[in-house]
């Protein structure tokens, strides 16, 4: 990624007030993950101190300062999916891909995340790929529905 | 279309609108919530689009695209106009037939129809339907009629009259005074009387002042508020408009969870649709009040939540809460007087302005009034989304409205209240949904998530599940919550491990009331909640935990076995290559047996276990029988 990627974004927002979430949500979205690099940017062009931005970053769970992996998986874990399974559907998925969530595999092949509640329900327990949702997964499943990704 | 400059202008704009329209003109009307998303409903509207050009018949039918009617057990939901044929569980296979024998022919199609499982009966009407039929729908029933892109669907069913009743005939102080009879209260857990809170901002001296939609819908299991945002934006930004004229306020936020990317979506195309009719901005409908509002996404932290944290998010800050000596509705959003209200209280709103307090408060019990949007779900037949009147049994909801248990098991509990909740027993199943009502169980109202729970649930599991959740989420400001939740989830996780002893019950309860007690915000003070409620019901289950090692449920990893019955076993072959631990033996005709020192107890074999054979059963608190010997493990086939 490029600095004027990054400048692209923060041109939205120089000189507004509170506009330090929405920004990190918009540098998550467009580059997956928010790199040193633009943190440091964020610094220079709104003036606000880089222990500030780490804070806010590393407070919110949808802002990864690490690189994510190339596909994202999603087990959801909300209450729903928790009584029907969806924890033996994440351990499965951590055994077989060896990280826990919140960690990319050392291929970066996949980024695994635990997500409370995708407001699918009836699907439970559900894992998406990549926003592919897969429904009413068993364990065994899930782990031939990764075999699809490389 | 231009601005509309009057009350008159809204009503002219509302019959060009309808004018416009043939009602006759058939509509196939497609669920694109969420759960149907998930299920693919986007490849059936692309069907039924094809299906129409391909029968010839483009521009004579519309493929509507709405918001989620609730039933989201049976999608895709598909409901076709003008007949009003709702049609469950539609493919994209099903498409050709949908517009060549329903549009096309006017007939029913039999195998899409709702069928009543006990009695086999068809149900052709929405309203025909069990699932709906204990239901009333004030705000979620619009949902299936509008497209929630277009302002002017919503505009067609009387939308924005509330508002316009509200600046021309009544006065800021008439708004409230109509809000505090009608007991609305807040729909976002606390249940605080929604018309007080506006009391204390509108009283509250500092200038300017703030009103904020909080659609930060975080419990795990929950999803009414997103339902509402995506499938009826305008019937939030018209509460919200009314909420800001009453206070006096010109400026207004929705704080929505960035993982909600189409409510996020929606409610800009809604605010930008209303300000290009003039019904938001400056002057608005011509009656000099002023109101603009924008958007700031939630970047996933639950306790944010909770109201003064909140209130430094959309700052952009760390949204952390802070001691409440001085409340949000006096220093708020950049320290002004600030309003927040949850997406279902504010689309409440708009119906008790226009329908008037008396009718409001005659739904409902004592001190709860109206109705209440609950996701149903867990383990139930009817997942989905409902909306009931307060007052109603938890029985009705459960077994009435959602058909009760699948797979002929037997209920155990149902959870209200997310993680600052509890979990109700059978015997407490006639008790009403009401804010007190539940409150006075140990368990609370909440966003309104209402799991059900089976006998396959594990209760000790279940409250060391939302301990897990909280630890996660505190935010670790004050000690009682960071460390004291910590303390609690460990002694859970001993109990589920099999390092339970005894002691440990009151040691969780001692701890539960130091952390009710001395916790910063509710998200401590609520967190022992289903931790106490499940000991309180369900004690005997931590009991066999602590002193049989024995879980109940079969759910703890720690304390169950598998094992293979060798008079069931036909030696399939499934388990043993699929074990991933390579635990069992075994070979063609030979029975299998697991090793028990190997078995990650990861239940693959349970699964994948042929249901004709069911030869793997799952044992808890008992010795695993001993393994057959090598030499009687060849299988005698009796029918060969």
């Amino acid at each position: 990624m490029g600095q004027d990627q990054i400048d692209h974004i923060l041109d939205r927002y120089v000189g507004q007030d509170g506009a330090l979430i929405q920004l990190l949500l918009d540098l998550q979205q467009e580059l997956n993950w928010v790199p040193k690099e633009a943190v440091q940017r964020i610094t220079e062009r709104l003036q606000i101190p880089l222990s500030q931005v780490y804070r806010v970053a590393s407070f919110y769970n949808s802002i990864s300062l690490e690189l994510r992996g190339r596909h994202t998986i999603s087990v959801c874990l909300g209450t729903a999916c928790q009584v029907r399974n969806g924890p033996r559907v994440m351990d499965r998925i951590t055994e077989v891909l060896g990280i826990n969530p919140g960690e990319t595999t050392a291929d970066m092949r996949f980024t695994l995340e635990r997500v409370n509640c995708l407001g699918c329900c009836a699907l439970g327990p559900v894992m998406v790929v990549d926003g592919q949702y897969h429904g009413r997964v068993l364990p065994a499943k899930a782990e031939e529905i990764l075999q699809g990704y490389d | 279309m231009s601005g509309v400059k009057s009350r008159a202008d809204l009503e002219k704009l509302r019959r060009a609108i309808l004018s416009g329209r043939d009602f006759a003109k058939p509509c196939i009307s497609v669920c694109a919530g969420t759960g149907c998303l998930a299920l693919g409903c986007k490849k059936v509207i692309a069907a039924l689009r094809d299906e129409v050009q391909k029968q010839g018949l483009e521009g004579r039918v519309e493929v509507k695209e709405t918001g989620c009617p609730g039933f989201c057990e049976k999608g895709t939901v598909v409901v076709v106009y003008p007949q009003g044929i709702c049609y469950l569980k539609v493919t994209p296979d099903d498409a050709a037939e949908v517009v060549s024998q329903t549009v096309n022919a006017g007939k029913a199609i039999d195998h899409l129809l709702y069928t009543d499982p006990v009695s086999g009966q068809k149900a052709i009407h929405e309203h025909e339907i069990p699932f709906y039929q204990k239901q009333m729908r004030f705000l979620l029933g619009n949902n299936s009629r509008i497209d929630p892109k277009n302002i002017d669907d919503y505009i067609a069913l009387g939308g924005y009259d509330a508002l316009a009743k509200a600046l021309f005939q009544m006065s800021p102080e008439g708004v409230i005074e109509e809000v505090r009879r009608s007991g609305l209260r807040g729909r976002g857990g606390g249940g605080f009387p929604a018309a007080r809170k506006w009391q204390t901002v509108r009283d509250a001296k500092d200038g300017p002042k703030y009103v904020v939609v909080n659609c930060d819908e975080g419990d795990p299991g929950a999803f009414m508020d997103r339902a509402l945002m995506e499938g009826n934006p305008h019937s939030v930004l018209e509460g919200l408009a009314i909420a800001a004229y009453a206070l006096g306020a010109h400026e207004g936020f929705i704080y929505v969870r960035a993982e909600y990317p189409l409510a996020v979506e929606n409610a800009a195309v809604a605010i930008q649709q209303a300000e290009n009719y003039g019904l938001l901005g400056d002057n608005i409908l011509g009656s000099g009040f002023g109101f603009r509002v924008k958007i700031q996404r939630g970047a996933g932290a639950f306790v944010s939540g909770e109201s003064s944290a909140l209130m430094t998010a959309i700052e952009g800050r760390v949204g952390e809460p802070r001691p409440k000596y001085v409340h949000t509705s006096e220093r708020g959003v950049w320290g002004r007087p600030t309003c927040l209200n949850n997406v279902e209280t504010l689309a409440n709103v708009p119906i008790i302005i226009n329908r008037g307090a008396d009718w409001y408060a005659e739904i409902g019990t004592e001190g709860s009034k109206g109705t209440k949007i609950f996701s149903l779900v867990g383990k139930v037949n009817n997942t989905g989304l409902v909306e009931v009147p307060m007052g109603i049994s938890l029985r009705d909801i459960v077994f009435g409205i959602g058909g009760g248990i699948p797979g002929g098991k037997e209920f155990k509990a149902v959870q209200t209240g997310g993680p600052s909740g509890g979990c109700i027993p059978e015997r407490l199943l006639d008790s009403g949904v009401d804010f007190d009502e539940l409150g006075s169980l140990g368990s609370m109202m909440g966003s309104g998530g209402m799991i059900v729970m089976d006998e396959d649930t594990c209760m000790v599991d279940t409250a060391r599940y939302f301990l897990d959740f909280l630890a996660d989420e505190s935010c670790g400001k004050c000690t009682p919550c960071r460390e004291g939740i910590r303390q609690m989830l460990s002694i859970l996780n001993g109990i589920c491990e099999g390092r339970g002893k005894d002691g440990d019950i009151e040691l969780l309860q001692e701890l539960s009331v130091a952390i009710r007690e001395t916790s910063l915000c509710a998200l401590g003070a609520t967190a022992p909640n289903p931790v106490l409620t499940t000991i309180q019901y369900f004690r005997d289950e931590y009991e066999a935990h602590i002193r049989d090692r024995r879980c109940p449920a079969h759910v703890c990893r720690e304390l169950i076995s598998y094992y293979i019955d060798p008079a069931r076993c036909q030696a399939c072959l499934i388990c043993l290559k699929n074990c991933p631990a390579e635990a069992i033996s075994g070979g063609k005709d030979r029975i299998h047996v697991i090793d028990q020192s190997r078995c990650t107890r990861c239940g693959n074999c349970l699964d994948l276990c042929p249901t004709r054979f069911a030869a793997v059963r799952k044992m808890s608190g008992q010795p695993v029988p001993p393994s057959l010997p090598e030499e009687d493990r060849l299988l005698v086939r009796s029918e060969e």
